[in-house]
Protein backbone atom coordinates (compact mmCIF):
# COMPACT_ATOMS: atom_id res chain seq x y z
CA UNK A 1 0.00 0.00 0.00
CA UNK A 2 1.53 3.01 -1.34
CA UNK A 3 -0.46 5.79 0.58
CA UNK A 4 0.42 8.69 -2.32
CA UNK A 5 0.25 9.04 -5.91
CA UNK A 6 2.69 8.57 -8.49
CA UNK A 7 3.26 8.08 -11.97
CA UNK A 8 5.16 5.05 -13.31
CA UNK A 9 7.34 5.30 -15.80
CA UNK A 10 9.17 2.18 -17.79
CA UNK A 11 12.07 3.64 -20.13
CA UNK A 12 13.55 1.57 -22.66
CA UNK A 13 17.16 2.51 -22.71
CA UNK A 14 19.82 4.32 -20.34
CA UNK A 15 19.22 7.82 -23.15
CA UNK A 16 15.39 7.61 -22.36
CA UNK A 17 15.68 6.68 -18.29
CA UNK A 18 18.11 9.77 -17.73
CA UNK A 19 16.29 12.06 -20.19
CA UNK A 20 13.17 11.03 -18.22
CA UNK A 21 14.98 12.04 -15.05
CA UNK A 22 15.93 15.45 -15.95
CA UNK A 23 12.15 16.20 -17.03
CA UNK A 24 10.47 14.81 -13.92
CA UNK A 25 13.34 16.80 -11.98
CA UNK A 26 12.47 19.90 -13.86
CA UNK A 27 8.79 19.54 -13.06
CA UNK A 28 9.12 19.20 -8.83
CA UNK A 29 8.37 15.12 -9.37
CA UNK A 30 11.38 14.27 -6.98
CA UNK A 31 11.81 11.18 -9.48
CA UNK A 32 13.14 8.02 -8.00
CA UNK A 33 14.61 4.90 -9.71
CA UNK A 34 12.51 2.09 -9.18
CA UNK A 35 14.61 -1.42 -9.25
CA UNK A 36 12.24 -4.50 -7.60
CA UNK A 37 10.33 -1.66 -5.64
CA UNK A 38 10.83 -3.24 -2.28
CA UNK A 39 12.15 -0.82 -0.18
CA UNK A 40 9.90 1.68 -2.02
CA UNK A 41 6.70 0.61 -1.01
CA UNK A 42 8.17 -0.32 1.85
CA UNK A 43 9.38 3.00 3.09
CA UNK A 44 6.06 4.57 1.22
CA UNK A 45 3.72 3.23 3.46
CA UNK A 46 6.04 4.20 6.58
CA UNK A 47 5.92 7.61 5.39
CA UNK A 48 9.74 7.61 4.97
CA UNK A 49 9.79 8.37 0.49
CA UNK A 50 8.51 10.35 -1.10
CA UNK A 51 8.12 10.92 -4.71
CA UNK A 52 5.80 11.69 -7.57
CA UNK A 53 6.90 9.40 -10.23
CA UNK A 54 9.17 6.48 -9.96
CA UNK A 55 11.34 5.20 -12.77
CA UNK A 56 11.63 1.58 -13.74
CA UNK A 57 15.15 -0.30 -14.80
CA UNK A 58 14.11 -3.75 -15.53
CA UNK A 59 13.41 -2.83 -19.21
CA UNK A 60 16.64 -1.46 -20.20
CA UNK A 61 18.47 -4.03 -21.89
CA UNK A 62 21.99 -2.93 -20.10
CA UNK A 63 20.80 -3.42 -16.82
CA UNK A 64 19.59 -7.14 -17.42
CA UNK A 65 23.05 -8.32 -18.53
CA UNK A 66 24.62 -11.76 -16.91
CA UNK A 67 27.80 -12.17 -18.84
CA UNK A 68 29.29 -14.86 -16.77
CA UNK A 69 31.72 -16.06 -19.34
CA UNK A 70 33.36 -12.83 -20.17
CA UNK A 71 36.24 -11.14 -18.07
CA UNK A 72 35.44 -8.70 -16.74
CA UNK A 73 31.94 -10.84 -15.85
CA UNK A 74 29.50 -8.32 -16.23
CA UNK A 75 26.27 -8.30 -13.56
CA UNK A 76 23.23 -5.81 -14.79
CA UNK A 77 22.15 -4.08 -12.01
CA UNK A 78 18.45 -5.06 -12.67
CA UNK A 79 19.05 -8.83 -12.12
CA UNK A 80 17.11 -10.20 -9.48
CA UNK A 81 19.48 -11.66 -6.80
CA UNK A 82 17.49 -14.98 -7.13
CA UNK A 83 19.14 -14.73 -10.96
CA UNK A 84 22.44 -13.81 -9.59
CA UNK A 85 22.37 -16.99 -6.89
CA UNK A 86 20.95 -18.99 -9.68
CA UNK A 87 23.45 -18.41 -12.34
CA UNK A 88 26.54 -18.18 -9.25
CA UNK A 89 28.80 -15.91 -11.34
CA UNK A 90 31.13 -15.16 -8.41
CA UNK A 91 30.49 -17.17 -5.65
CA UNK A 92 31.03 -14.80 -2.87
CA UNK A 93 28.34 -12.45 -4.22
CA UNK A 94 26.16 -15.49 -4.28
CA UNK A 95 26.98 -15.53 -0.60
CA UNK A 96 26.05 -12.51 0.19
CA UNK A 97 22.94 -12.17 -1.97
CA UNK A 98 21.27 -15.78 -0.73
CA UNK A 99 21.61 -14.45 3.25
CA UNK A 100 19.49 -10.91 2.25
CA UNK A 101 15.71 -10.95 2.97
CA UNK A 102 14.38 -14.50 2.47
CA UNK A 103 13.29 -16.85 -1.11
CA UNK A 104 10.57 -14.85 -2.52
CA UNK A 105 11.84 -11.51 -1.82
CA UNK A 106 14.80 -11.92 -3.48
CA UNK A 107 13.23 -12.83 -6.13
CA UNK A 108 12.00 -9.28 -6.68
CA UNK A 109 15.23 -7.47 -4.71
CA UNK A 110 17.44 -6.43 -7.29
CA UNK A 111 21.42 -6.04 -7.37
CA UNK A 112 21.31 -2.17 -8.14
CA UNK A 113 18.68 -1.82 -5.57
CA UNK A 114 20.53 -3.61 -2.49
CA UNK A 115 23.48 -1.31 -3.30
CA UNK A 116 21.49 2.01 -3.34
CA UNK A 117 19.24 1.25 -0.50
CA UNK A 118 18.25 3.36 2.09
CA UNK A 119 18.21 0.02 4.36
CA UNK A 120 21.82 0.41 5.58
CA UNK A 121 23.09 -3.29 5.56
CA UNK A 122 23.58 -3.12 1.88
CA UNK A 123 24.88 -6.71 1.92
CA UNK A 124 25.66 -7.37 -1.30
CA UNK A 125 28.12 -4.59 -1.31
CA UNK A 126 30.92 -6.45 0.91
CA UNK A 127 31.50 -8.80 -1.87
CA UNK A 128 32.20 -6.34 -4.26
CA UNK A 129 34.40 -4.17 -1.85
CA UNK A 130 36.68 -6.86 -1.86
CA UNK A 131 36.71 -8.15 -4.83
CA UNK A 132 37.94 -4.47 -6.24
CA UNK A 133 34.62 -4.55 -8.81
CA UNK A 134 33.71 -2.20 -11.09
CA UNK A 135 30.81 -0.21 -11.16
CA UNK A 136 28.80 1.60 -14.69
CA UNK A 137 26.76 4.81 -13.63
CA UNK A 138 24.80 6.30 -16.28
CA UNK A 139 23.67 9.82 -15.62
CA UNK A 140 22.89 13.34 -16.93
CA UNK A 141 26.95 13.54 -17.64
CA UNK A 142 26.80 10.50 -19.57
CA UNK A 143 28.29 6.94 -18.80
CA UNK A 144 30.97 6.48 -16.28
CA UNK A 145 32.94 3.24 -15.33
CA UNK A 146 34.84 3.73 -11.86
CA UNK A 147 36.23 1.06 -9.13
CA UNK A 148 33.31 0.91 -6.47
CA UNK A 149 35.67 1.16 -3.80
CA UNK A 150 36.03 5.39 -5.41
CA UNK A 151 32.53 5.63 -4.89
CA UNK A 152 31.16 3.82 -2.00
CA UNK A 153 31.66 5.25 1.17
CA UNK A 154 29.26 4.24 3.92
CA UNK A 155 26.93 4.48 0.85
CA UNK A 156 27.44 5.04 -3.10
CA UNK A 157 28.27 8.22 -3.55
CA UNK A 158 25.88 8.90 -6.91
CA UNK A 159 24.86 12.58 -7.92
CA UNK A 160 21.05 13.52 -8.69
CA UNK A 161 20.34 11.55 -11.76
CA UNK A 162 22.94 8.81 -11.69
CA UNK A 163 21.72 4.91 -11.58
CA UNK A 164 23.65 1.92 -11.43
CA UNK A 165 23.94 0.15 -15.08
CA UNK A 166 26.23 -3.03 -14.17
CA UNK A 167 28.71 -4.08 -11.99
CA UNK A 168 31.96 -5.82 -13.35
CA UNK A 169 34.66 -8.07 -11.65
CA UNK A 170 37.50 -9.42 -12.85
CA UNK A 171 37.52 -12.81 -13.18
CA UNK A 172 40.77 -13.38 -10.88
CA UNK A 173 38.90 -12.02 -8.33
CA UNK A 174 35.86 -14.87 -8.82
CA UNK A 175 38.81 -17.08 -8.29
CA UNK A 176 40.06 -16.23 -5.13
CA UNK A 177 39.31 -17.75 -1.77
CA UNK A 178 37.33 -16.15 -0.03
CA UNK A 179 34.92 -15.96 3.66
CA UNK A 180 31.23 -15.77 4.08
CA UNK A 181 29.11 -15.32 6.89
CA UNK A 182 26.21 -13.41 8.42
CA UNK A 183 25.53 -14.02 11.57
CA UNK A 184 22.26 -12.75 13.08
CA UNK A 185 20.06 -12.36 16.73
CA UNK A 186 18.12 -15.05 16.03
CA UNK A 187 16.74 -17.44 12.82
CA UNK A 188 17.81 -17.58 9.58
CA UNK A 189 15.90 -14.43 7.88
CA UNK A 190 16.47 -11.03 8.72
CA UNK A 191 19.19 -8.22 9.30
CA UNK A 192 22.56 -9.16 10.22
CA UNK A 193 24.73 -8.48 13.83
CA UNK A 194 27.56 -8.92 11.79
CA UNK A 195 28.29 -9.84 8.01
CA UNK A 196 32.37 -10.47 7.04
CA UNK A 197 32.85 -11.11 3.28
CA UNK A 198 36.54 -11.76 2.96
CA UNK A 199 38.78 -13.08 0.27
CA UNK A 200 42.69 -13.40 0.32
CA UNK A 201 44.53 -11.77 -2.60
CA UNK A 202 48.21 -12.68 -2.94
CA UNK A 203 48.38 -13.25 0.37
CA UNK A 204 46.61 -10.63 1.63
CA UNK A 205 43.08 -10.59 3.41
CA UNK A 206 40.84 -8.05 1.86
CA UNK A 207 37.21 -7.76 4.36
CA UNK A 208 34.23 -5.60 4.15
CA UNK A 209 31.64 -5.93 6.92
CA UNK A 210 28.35 -4.97 7.70
CA UNK A 211 25.66 -4.71 10.70
CA UNK A 212 29.01 -3.51 13.00
CA UNK A 213 28.25 0.03 11.96
CA UNK A 214 25.22 2.09 10.17
CA UNK A 215 26.95 1.47 6.79
CA UNK A 216 29.19 -1.09 5.30
CA UNK A 217 32.66 -0.63 5.30
CA UNK A 218 35.85 -1.71 3.77
CA UNK A 219 38.94 -0.16 6.31
CA UNK A 220 42.61 -0.18 4.93
CA UNK A 221 43.15 0.36 9.13
CA UNK A 222 41.27 -2.78 9.87
CA UNK A 223 43.67 -4.84 7.19
CA UNK A 224 46.33 -3.40 8.18
CA UNK A 225 45.82 -5.02 11.48
CA UNK A 226 44.73 -8.26 10.27
CA UNK A 227 47.69 -8.60 7.64
CA UNK A 228 50.26 -7.61 10.07
CA UNK A 229 51.97 -11.57 10.79
CA UNK A 230 54.21 -10.57 12.83
CA UNK A 231 52.00 -10.28 15.63
CA UNK A 232 49.74 -13.87 17.12
CA UNK A 233 46.58 -13.62 15.47
CA UNK A 234 44.46 -12.92 18.40
CA UNK A 235 46.44 -9.89 18.36
CA UNK A 236 45.25 -8.98 14.98
CA UNK A 237 41.84 -9.41 15.10
CA UNK A 238 41.80 -7.42 18.30
CA UNK A 239 43.73 -4.34 17.02
CA UNK A 240 41.34 -4.41 13.09
CA UNK A 241 38.16 -4.47 16.05
CA UNK A 242 39.51 -1.73 17.81
CA UNK A 243 40.07 0.20 14.46
CA UNK A 244 36.34 -0.20 13.57
CA UNK A 245 35.11 3.27 12.28
CA UNK A 246 31.99 4.36 15.03
CA UNK A 247 29.39 4.45 15.61
CA UNK A 248 28.97 0.57 16.49
CA UNK A 249 25.70 -0.33 16.47
CA UNK A 250 23.83 -0.55 19.75
CA UNK A 251 19.95 -1.81 19.49
CA UNK A 252 17.69 -3.56 20.28
CA UNK A 253 19.27 -6.43 18.02
CA UNK A 254 22.61 -6.52 19.68
CA UNK A 255 24.60 -4.26 22.00
CA UNK A 256 28.14 -2.36 20.69
CA UNK A 257 30.12 -4.85 23.59
CA UNK A 258 28.17 -7.96 21.83
CA UNK A 259 28.19 -6.87 18.16
CA UNK A 260 32.62 -6.41 18.23
CA UNK A 261 32.49 -9.53 20.59
CA UNK A 262 30.73 -11.50 17.10
CA UNK A 263 32.99 -9.61 14.76
CA UNK A 264 35.77 -10.71 16.49
CA UNK A 265 34.77 -14.40 16.29
CA UNK A 266 34.12 -14.14 12.78
CA UNK A 267 37.18 -13.03 12.32
CA UNK A 268 38.85 -15.79 13.83
CA UNK A 269 36.84 -17.73 11.31
CA UNK A 270 37.42 -16.38 8.38
CA UNK A 271 41.47 -16.09 8.81
CA UNK A 272 41.05 -19.48 9.60
CA UNK A 273 39.13 -20.28 6.50
CA UNK A 274 41.85 -18.34 4.66
CA UNK A 275 44.90 -20.40 6.14
CA UNK A 276 46.13 -17.68 8.60
CA UNK A 277 47.78 -19.61 11.27
CA UNK A 278 45.46 -19.29 14.74
CA UNK B 1 4.94 12.38 -21.02
CA UNK B 2 1.52 11.17 -19.45
CA UNK B 3 0.55 12.98 -16.24
CA UNK B 4 -2.24 11.08 -14.85
CA UNK B 5 -1.30 9.04 -12.02
CA UNK B 6 -4.34 6.41 -12.39
CA UNK B 7 -4.89 4.24 -15.46
CA UNK B 8 -6.29 1.43 -17.08
CA UNK B 9 -4.46 -2.19 -17.10
CA UNK B 10 -5.19 -5.53 -19.09
CA UNK B 11 -4.05 -7.98 -16.32
CA UNK B 12 -3.62 -11.70 -17.52
CA UNK B 13 -4.90 -13.79 -13.98
CA UNK B 14 -5.58 -17.18 -14.15
CA UNK B 15 -6.20 -17.60 -17.71
CA UNK B 16 -8.08 -14.51 -18.47
CA UNK B 17 -7.92 -11.03 -19.78
CA UNK B 18 -8.93 -8.44 -16.52
CA UNK B 19 -9.61 -4.85 -17.12
CA UNK B 20 -8.88 -2.41 -14.45
CA UNK B 21 -8.72 1.04 -13.93
CA UNK B 22 -6.24 2.07 -11.10
CA UNK B 23 -3.65 3.95 -9.24
CA UNK B 24 -0.26 3.49 -10.85
CA UNK B 25 0.51 3.33 -7.15
CA UNK B 26 -1.12 0.86 -6.34
CA UNK B 27 0.09 -2.68 -5.11
CA UNK B 28 -0.90 -5.66 -6.96
CA UNK B 29 -2.26 -6.85 -3.94
CA UNK B 30 -5.01 -4.38 -3.63
CA UNK B 31 -5.69 -4.48 -7.30
CA UNK B 32 -6.29 -8.28 -6.88
CA UNK B 33 -8.25 -8.25 -3.65
CA UNK B 34 -10.40 -4.59 -3.95
CA UNK B 35 -10.36 -3.93 -7.49
CA UNK B 36 -11.32 -7.88 -8.72
CA UNK B 37 -12.45 -9.51 -5.56
CA UNK B 38 -9.72 -12.44 -5.78
CA UNK B 39 -9.57 -12.72 -2.19
CA UNK B 40 -8.41 -15.58 -1.64
CA UNK B 41 -5.15 -13.35 -1.88
CA UNK B 42 -4.32 -12.26 2.06
CA UNK B 43 -2.87 -8.95 3.06
CA UNK B 44 -0.70 -10.04 6.33
CA UNK B 45 2.43 -7.34 7.08
CA UNK B 46 2.21 -5.83 3.99
CA UNK B 47 5.43 -5.39 4.61
CA UNK B 48 7.11 -8.08 2.79
CA UNK B 49 7.84 -10.10 5.72
CA UNK B 50 5.05 -12.86 6.15
CA UNK B 51 4.04 -14.37 2.54
CA UNK B 52 0.37 -14.62 2.98
CA UNK B 53 -0.25 -12.10 -0.09
CA UNK B 54 2.31 -14.56 -2.28
CA UNK B 55 0.98 -15.01 -5.83
CA UNK B 56 2.82 -15.82 -8.99
CA UNK B 57 3.91 -13.98 -11.52
CA UNK B 58 5.08 -15.86 -14.88
CA UNK B 59 5.39 -18.79 -12.60
CA UNK B 60 7.54 -16.73 -9.87
CA UNK B 61 6.44 -16.47 -6.25
CA UNK B 62 6.24 -12.60 -5.50
CA UNK B 63 5.12 -11.09 -2.46
CA UNK B 64 1.54 -9.14 -4.20
CA UNK B 65 2.23 -6.39 -1.31
CA UNK B 66 5.98 -5.46 -2.64
CA UNK B 67 4.99 -5.26 -6.37
CA UNK B 68 2.62 -2.76 -7.83
CA UNK B 69 0.17 -3.90 -10.54
CA UNK B 70 1.81 -1.69 -13.34
CA UNK B 71 4.59 -4.05 -13.37
CA UNK B 72 2.80 -7.33 -13.97
CA UNK B 73 1.24 -5.91 -17.17
CA UNK B 74 2.17 -8.40 -20.06
CA UNK B 75 3.06 -11.22 -17.03
CA UNK B 76 0.88 -14.21 -16.42
CA UNK B 77 -0.39 -14.08 -12.65
CA UNK B 78 -1.69 -17.15 -11.06
CA UNK B 79 -3.14 -16.41 -7.89
CA UNK B 80 -5.10 -19.37 -5.51
CA UNK B 81 -8.48 -19.41 -7.40
CA UNK B 82 -5.98 -20.41 -10.54
CA UNK B 83 -5.19 -23.49 -8.69
CA UNK B 84 -7.10 -26.55 -9.04
CA UNK B 85 -6.20 -30.38 -7.80
CA UNK B 86 -2.88 -29.97 -7.83
CA UNK B 87 -0.76 -32.48 -5.15
CA UNK B 88 -0.07 -29.64 -3.05
CA UNK B 89 -3.68 -28.44 -1.99
CA UNK B 90 -4.61 -31.80 -1.75
CA UNK B 91 -1.38 -32.96 0.64
CA UNK B 92 -2.73 -29.61 2.58
CA UNK B 93 -6.13 -31.60 3.37
CA UNK B 94 -4.45 -35.12 4.10
CA UNK B 95 -1.35 -33.78 6.67
CA UNK B 96 -4.00 -31.00 8.08
CA UNK B 97 -1.51 -28.14 6.84
CA UNK B 98 -3.60 -25.36 8.59
CA UNK B 99 -5.10 -24.24 11.56
CA UNK B 100 -6.49 -20.88 10.78
CA UNK B 101 -6.05 -20.99 7.07
CA UNK B 102 -4.85 -17.21 6.85
CA UNK B 103 -1.45 -17.99 5.80
CA UNK B 104 -2.30 -20.83 3.58
CA UNK B 105 -2.90 -19.37 0.44
CA UNK B 106 0.56 -17.94 0.89
CA UNK B 107 2.06 -21.17 1.40
CA UNK B 108 0.62 -22.82 -1.29
CA UNK B 109 1.39 -20.71 -3.94
CA UNK B 110 5.00 -20.41 -3.15
CA UNK B 111 5.35 -24.59 -2.43
CA UNK B 112 3.43 -24.59 -5.98
CA UNK B 113 6.20 -22.83 -7.81
CA UNK B 114 8.57 -24.97 -5.39
CA UNK B 115 7.00 -28.17 -7.28
CA UNK B 116 7.22 -27.18 -10.22
CA UNK B 117 10.83 -25.20 -10.70
CA UNK B 118 12.57 -27.85 -8.54
CA UNK B 119 10.70 -30.85 -8.37
CA UNK B 120 13.69 -33.08 -6.75
CA UNK B 121 13.74 -30.08 -4.24
CA UNK B 122 16.19 -31.39 -1.23
CA UNK B 123 15.80 -30.52 2.70
CA UNK B 124 17.63 -26.77 2.45
CA UNK B 125 16.00 -25.97 -0.83
CA UNK B 126 12.54 -26.70 0.67
CA UNK B 127 13.39 -24.66 3.88
CA UNK B 128 14.99 -22.11 1.76
CA UNK B 129 11.70 -21.25 -0.11
CA UNK B 130 9.42 -22.14 2.85
CA UNK B 131 11.36 -19.32 5.03
CA UNK B 132 9.33 -17.07 2.63
CA UNK B 133 6.10 -17.45 4.58
CA UNK B 134 5.12 -17.51 8.33
CA UNK B 135 2.65 -19.37 9.58
CA UNK B 136 1.35 -18.00 13.16
CA UNK B 137 -0.06 -21.26 14.19
CA UNK B 138 3.13 -23.06 13.90
CA UNK B 139 1.72 -25.78 11.72
CA UNK B 140 5.79 -26.18 10.40
CA UNK B 141 5.64 -29.71 10.48
CA UNK B 142 2.23 -30.78 8.86
CA UNK B 143 3.21 -28.27 5.81
CA UNK B 144 6.72 -29.61 5.89
CA UNK B 145 5.08 -33.04 5.32
CA UNK B 146 2.24 -32.16 2.63
CA UNK B 147 5.58 -30.31 0.87
CA UNK B 148 7.49 -34.09 0.67
CA UNK B 149 4.31 -35.62 0.17
CA UNK B 150 3.28 -33.53 -3.24
CA UNK B 151 6.76 -33.32 -4.66
CA UNK B 152 6.72 -37.13 -4.00
CA UNK B 153 3.00 -36.97 -6.23
CA UNK B 154 4.56 -34.73 -9.27
CA UNK B 155 7.71 -37.06 -9.33
CA UNK B 156 5.48 -39.81 -9.55
CA UNK B 157 3.09 -38.31 -11.39
CA UNK B 158 0.10 -39.54 -9.19
CA UNK B 159 -1.80 -36.92 -7.71
CA UNK B 160 -3.80 -38.10 -4.59
CA UNK B 161 -7.68 -38.54 -5.14
CA UNK B 162 -10.02 -36.61 -3.13
CA UNK B 163 -10.97 -40.98 -1.85
CA UNK B 164 -7.85 -40.62 0.29
CA UNK B 165 -8.70 -37.36 2.31
CA UNK B 166 -8.91 -38.14 6.33
CA UNK B 167 -11.48 -37.32 8.29
CA UNK B 168 -11.96 -36.96 11.70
Amino acid sequence: MVPFEFAYYRPQSIAEAVAMFIELEQKGKRPLYYGGGTEIITLSRLGLVSTAAVIDMKAIPECRVLDADSDPLVLGAALSLTELVEANPFPLLTKAAKEVADRTARNQITLGGNLCGQIFYRETALALLVAEADIVIAGPNGVRQSRINDLFHQHLQLSRGEFVVQIKVRRFAVELPHFHHKRRKQGEIGYPLVTIAALKKDETIHAAFSGVCPFPFRSAKVEAHLNDRRRPATERIQAAVNAFPRPILHDIEGSADYRLFVAAQLLEDALRELGETI
Amino acid sequence: MEETTKCELVLHINGEQRTVITRQAETLLFVLRDELGLTGTKPGCLNGDCGACTVLVNGTPIKSCMMLAIETVGKEITTIEGLRDTPIQHAFVRHFAFQCGYCTPGFIMNIHALIEQHPNADQSTIQEWLQSNICRCTSYQEIEAAVKEALQAKKTDIQPSHNRISRV
